[in-house]
């Protein structure tokens, strides 16, 4: 849910990565902190285990600029990809705006895109939304590795209704920009729609 | 609409301010914030340059979310205060209305039973005033400020 503060002049909204378990979410948010201007970011946050998986999430405040004199920000959240965190997937997801599906387009991973989208599906119906109605993205991450599925065999599988996709390394940095902008942009196209 | 969305007014925002600059002082604490159960801040007092509020707001969130959880697998409907002891910092979360969360955070000059005390007759006066909100956000004759935003401002945003 959007926060919108007349008296700061500010647009607040929430953008949450999901997808399975080491498909790259939290290196989309570290890419994307690395990149942007001190100014326009706030401190990067990762609640991870030792090894560097994530826990609960991680989270990122970002500045994007101003319509109308209103200062746009968007939190990014990832969720922690594994199976089993999944009661922490549910929390995370409260209140969203807008969704990035982060999918791993090795061949041997399709599985796991497959059962992640569906149990996105799954934890947002829980709170009362639909995917097909909610600002939502499709990235096919790590396009350098060997043996990856075709963009078309991912979109058959994960895209049938054909919402913005983008392929992506988001190791070095390729698409990660293009999805961020394009989930924010529908974010806000969203919210004038919703305005009476 | 999906996805309703929260405004803040002018009124309400500095009904707030004031009922958070007085716990602040009545409460001997240090800073008292006002979250937003999504880990947006909406309001703050007190000693707040030295601390970053956008990240504690998130992780209080985070915080209330997951302690909603357990309740719910022991079901109970929600744990609605929280204490963390430092060494040298308090901290004392409560949630408002089931809607918004207060944090507020005190050292060695105050005490927990007088923030307990204090957070309690200042969560009242919060709560009516999120509710005068709430109703006002979800009266179809008040104007949105997005209205006359149009997608060339929107695309303008995005033009590097």
């Amino acid at each position: 849910m959007s926060f919108i503060n007349l008296m700061a002049r500010e647009i607040n909204c929430k953008i949450v990565y999901y997808g399975p378990g080491l498909c790259g979410k939290t290196t989309n948010l570290q890419y994307i902190y690395e990149r942007t201007n001190p100014d326009a970011k706030g401190k990067m946050i990762s609640l991870a285990t030792e090894t560097d998986r994530t826990l609960f999430f991680d989270f990122l405040p970002l500045a994007l600029g101003e319509i109308r004199g209103f200062k746009t920000r968007f939190y990014l959240y990832t969720v922690p990809g594994q199976v089993f965190y999944d009661a922490s997937r549910k929390l995370i997801l409260k209140g969203v705006d807008g969704v990035v599906f982060v999918a791993d387009s090795q061949i041997a991973r399709m599985e796991a895109n497959q059962e992640s989208l569906e149990n996105l599906r799954t934890n947002l119906a829980e709170q009362g939304y639909s995917l097909d109605k909610i600002p939502f993205v499709m990235q096919y991450n790590k396009r350098d590795m060997p043996d990856i599925a075709t963009v078309e065999e991912l979109r058959e599988a994960l895209n049938p209704t054909m919402v913005p996709e983008f392929e992506a390394c988001a190791r070095t940095g390729v698409g990660v920009f293009d999805t961020l902008k394009s989930v924010a942009k529908l974010v806000l196209t969203e919210l004038k729609k919703g305005s009476p | 609409m999906v996805n309703p969305q929260m405004v803040m007014y002018e009124e309400e925002f500095n009904q707030i301010q004031t009922v958070v600059d007085h716990l602040v002082k009545s409460a001997n604490a240090k800073s008292v914030f006002i979250v937003d159960k999504n880990g947006q801040l909406i309001a703050a007092s007190g000693d707040v340059d030295s601390l970053d509020t956008t990240s504690l707001a998130s992780l209080t969130a985070g915080n209330i979310a997951a302690t909603g959880g357990m309740a719910k697998l022991l079901k109970e409907s929600e744990f609605a205060t929280q204490f963390h002891e430092g060494e040298r910092a308090n901290v004392y979360i409560t949630l408002v209305g089931n809607r918004v969360i207060l944090v507020v955070i005190f050292d060695a000059k105050s005490s927990l039973g007088l923030v307990r005390l204090r957070v309690k007759k200042s969560s009242e006066e919060l709560n009516h005033i999120f509710e005068a909100l709430l109703r006002k956000v979800q009266d179809p004759n008040t104007d949105s400020p997005f209205a006359e935003i149009t997608d060339a401002d929107i695309d303008n945003l995005f033009n590097d």
